[in-house]
C-alpha cells in the first residue's frame, strides 16, 4: 500500500524523510510535504524518519486520516519534487511540542 | 584550486561498490555543483548490489529503486567500471594515486557467526548464502540446500530473516513470474518443508521486522503464522517501550504477533512459528544438522536497554535446515583501517579514521560505515553525510591534479582486465530481460560471470 503524509506535517515540515527516500517521491508546498503514490516503492523508510509521526503506510493509517490519500495523490502531481533536506518551518519546534513529540 | 578563468579543477572520485550507498554517494557528488568525475568500481559485471542480489524477488516494487540508479548513471561525469575488484585487480593505494578521494561503499557481505558447536554441520547455512542463491549472485550459484527436510529454523528476527522465511514458505507458483533464479525456483518447487521456526534472542517488542514484512508472513497462501500465547510475553519494561510515540513499528509488530496467537494450523500445508527469548547453544547431528539446542533467555534492564540473560533452561528442537541471520560484517580491505569488533571501517561522519586520525582522501558509506542497519533509503541520508564531509575537505582546493579514470583504465587494461562499462551492462541487462520473456519473468539473471561476459 502507498504511504501518505498527514496533518502532523503542517507547521513542521522537518523534511528528514526526504533524505531517506530511495526514489524521490516527496513533493512540497509552503506548509507541508506530499508523497506521489505512483513513485513511492512502499519501503517505509520515511515513517521512522519523521519526528512527528506524520507518515503512514495506508494499511496502518487511523481511519480519520483517509482523506489524506487523495490529498497526497492530487497535490503531489502539481507540486515540484523536493530532493534535498530543507530547514524546518519556523513554527516546527513549537508545533512538535504541541503534538507531544 | 581555482583556474584564472574561474573554473574549479576537476575532482576525481572513485566509489568502490555499486549498491545503494555507492549510487547515492554518486548522486550527492554529481548534484553538488562541484566539477566532479565519479568512477564507480564494482567487482561484478552487474551493478546495484543488494537491490539486485538482496531484495527478494517477490518485492518487485522495491527493485524500482534501480530506476533512480539508472538516472544517476546516465549523468555526465559518471563512469561505471564493472568486473574490477579492488584488492585483486587494482589496489587501494593505486586508486588513491589516480583519484583525489576514494569512497568505500562495499557493504557488509560476511555473516556474523553464532559461535556455537555444530555451526558448520551440513544443513546449517547463512541467510546471505540463501538470499544470494535465490537471487542469482554468482558467489552462491552452486550452493545446495536440502529441501527434502521438513523443519527449518531461521535464527534472527530482522527483515532478512523475514525474506528467507517468506521465500521458503511461499507456494512456488507465486514466485514463478518473479525474477527468482531458475535454479532456485526448481529446487524450491521440490521443497517438502512443513515447519519454519523464526527464533529471536529477545521478545516480541524487540523484534526488528518492519511491520510490513511481518504482516506479509501472515498472508502467505497455504501457510499459517503462529505463536503460543505464553510465548508472546510483554513485560512491564516492554510496555514502556511500546508506549513510546517514536516506537510505532514495535507496537504494530506486537499487535500482529498477538493476532497470530489465534491462528490454527489445520488445513495449512506450512506453518511459520515465532519463538522468542531463545539463544541457540549447539547444533547436533550425525554428519548433518538434526537438532538445535536452545536456551531460554530472560530480559533484564530498563526499557530500550533490555538485555537477554541466559536462564539455564534448555530445550531441543528437531530440524534439518538452519539459516542464521543475526547480523552482517564488512570485510577488511587491504590498505584501509578496519574495526574487527564491529565489522566496519572506523569513521567520523564518513571520514575514515586510523587511530582517530582522518586518513586523507579516504571515506566510507553505507553498511561498511555504520553496520548493517536500515533499508535502501537509509543509505541515501548516510551517503549525503559522507559526501558533505568529503566536499568540505576539498572545499578550498582539489590538491594536486589526478588523472582519474584515464589512468585507471590504462592500468587495468594493461593487466588484461575486461572492464565492463555502462553500455556493456546495458547489453547484459537487455539479454537478461530477453531471456525472461519466454517464461513471463521480468528477467532471467545470468548467474555466472562468464555467462555475463559472453553477451558482450
Amino acid at each position: 500500500m502507498p504511504h501518505i503524509v498527514t496533518d502532523n506535517c503542517e507547521g513542521c515540515r522537518f523534511t528528514d524523510c526526504i533524505e531517506q527516500c530511495p526514489v524521490e517521491c516527496f513533493h512540497a508546498d509552503a506548509e507541508r510535504l506530499y508523497i506521489d503514490p505512483d513513485v513511492c516503492v512502499d519501503c517505509s523508510a520515511c515513517i521512522s524518519a519523521c519526528p512527528v509521526n506524520a507518515i503512514y503506510d495506508v494499511i496502518d493509517m487511523p481511519a480519520d486520516k483517509e482523506p489524506w490519500i487523495a490529498i497526497n495523490a492530487d497535490r503531489a502531481k502539481s507540486l515540484p519534487v523536493v530532493t534535498a533536506k530543507q530547514p524546518p518551518l519556523g513554527t516546527a519546534e513549537s508545533r512538535r511540542a504541541e503534538l507531544g513529540f | 584550486m581555482t583556474h584564472p578563468n574561474g573554473r574549479q579543477d576537476v575532482l576525481h572520485i572513485a566509489i568502490v561498490g555499486s549498491g545503494p550507498s555507492g549510487f547515492y554517494a554518486a548522486e550527492a557528488l554529481l548534484r553538488s555543483g562541484r566539477n566532479v568525475q565519479v568512477d564507480m568500481i564494482e567487482r561484478l559485471p552487474t551493478p546495484f548490489g543488494l537491490v539486485r542480489s538482496g531484495v527478494a524477488p517477490d518485492h518487485p516494487k522495491l527493485k524500482q529503486s534501480t530506476l533512480v540508479f539508472d538516472r544517476i548513471s546516465r549523468q555526465e561525469g559518471f563512469n561505471f567500471l564493472g568486473n574490477v575488484m579492488v584488492g585483486r585487480d587494482v589496489s587501494l593505494v593505486e586508486l588513491q594515486s589516480t583519484h583525489h578521494a576514494v569512497i568505500l561503499a562495499c557493504g557488509a557481505h560476511s555473516d556474523r557467526r553464532m559461535g556455537i558447536p555444530g555451526e558448520d554441520l551440513e544443513g546449517s547455512h547463512t541467510a546471505t548464502a540463501f538470499v544470494g542463491w535465490y537471487n542469482g549472485h554468482p558467489d552462491f550459484r552452486d550452493r545446495v540446500f536440502d529441501f527434502t527436510q521438513e523443519v527449518a529454523v531461521i535464527v534472527g528476527h530482522g527483515n532478512v530473516a523475514a525474506d528467507v522465511c517468506r521465500i521458503l514458505a511461499k507456494p512456488v507458483d507465486e514466485l514463478r513470474s518473479t525474477d527468482i533464479s531458475d535454479h532456485a525456483f526448481h529446487a524450491l518447487s521440490e521443497s517438502r518443508l512443513r515447519e519454519i521456526y523464526l527464533v529471536g534472542r529477545r521478545g516480541p517488542a524487540q523484534a526488528k521486522f518492519t511491520p510490513k514484512e511481518l504482516r506479509e508472513l501472515g498472508e502467505i497462501e497455504g501457510t499459517v503464522a503462529r505463536l503460543d500465547a505464553q510465548e508472546c510475553h510483554v513485560g512491564a519494561q516492554c510496555e514502556v517501550e511500546l508506549a513510546s510515540p517514536t516506537n510505532t513499528f514495535a507496537a504494530k509488530n506486537v499487535e500482529l504477533f498477538r493476532s497470530y496467537i489465534l491462528n490454527e494450523s489445520s488445513g495449512a500445508s506450512r506453518t511459520i512459528r515465532f519463538r522468542f527469548c531463545l539463544r541457540p547453544v549447539a547444533l547436533h547431528g550425525n554428519g548433518r544438522v538434526e537438532a538445535m539446542t536452545l536456551e531460554r533467555n530472560a530480559l533484564e534492564g530498563p526499557a530500550f536497554a533490555q538485555v537477554a540473560r541466559p536462564t539455564g533452561a534448555c530445550e531441543v528442537l528437531s530440524c534439518g535446515l538452519v539459516f542464521r541471520s543475526i547480523g552482517y560484517r564488512s570485510e577488511a580491505i587491504e590498505g584501509a583501517p578496519f574495526d574487527p569488533q564491529r565489522g566496519v571501517v572506523p569513521n567520523d561522519r564518513g571520514r575514515v579514521l586510523d587511530d582517530s586520525h582522518h586518513v586523507p582522501g579516504l571515506y566510507v558509506t553505507g553498511w561498511q560505515k555504520r553496520g548493517p542497519s536500515g533499508i535502501i533509503g537509509t543509505n541515501r541520508a548516510d551517503s549525503i553525510e559522507t559526501v558533505e564531509a568529503l566536499l568540505s575537505d576539498f572545499a578550498a582546493a582539489s590538491g594536486s591534479p589526478r588523472p582519474g579514470a584515464t589512468a585507471l583504465r590504462d592500468l587495468l587494461e594493461g593487466r588484461g582486465i575486461r572492464i565492463v562499462g555502462l553500455e556493456d551492462w546495458q547489453k547484459i541487462d537487455a539479454a537478461e530481460t530477453e531471456r525472461g520473456k519466454a517464461t513471463g519473468k521480468p528477467r532471467e539473471k545470468f548467474t555466472r560471470i562468464d555467462e555475463m561476459l559472453s553477451v558482450l
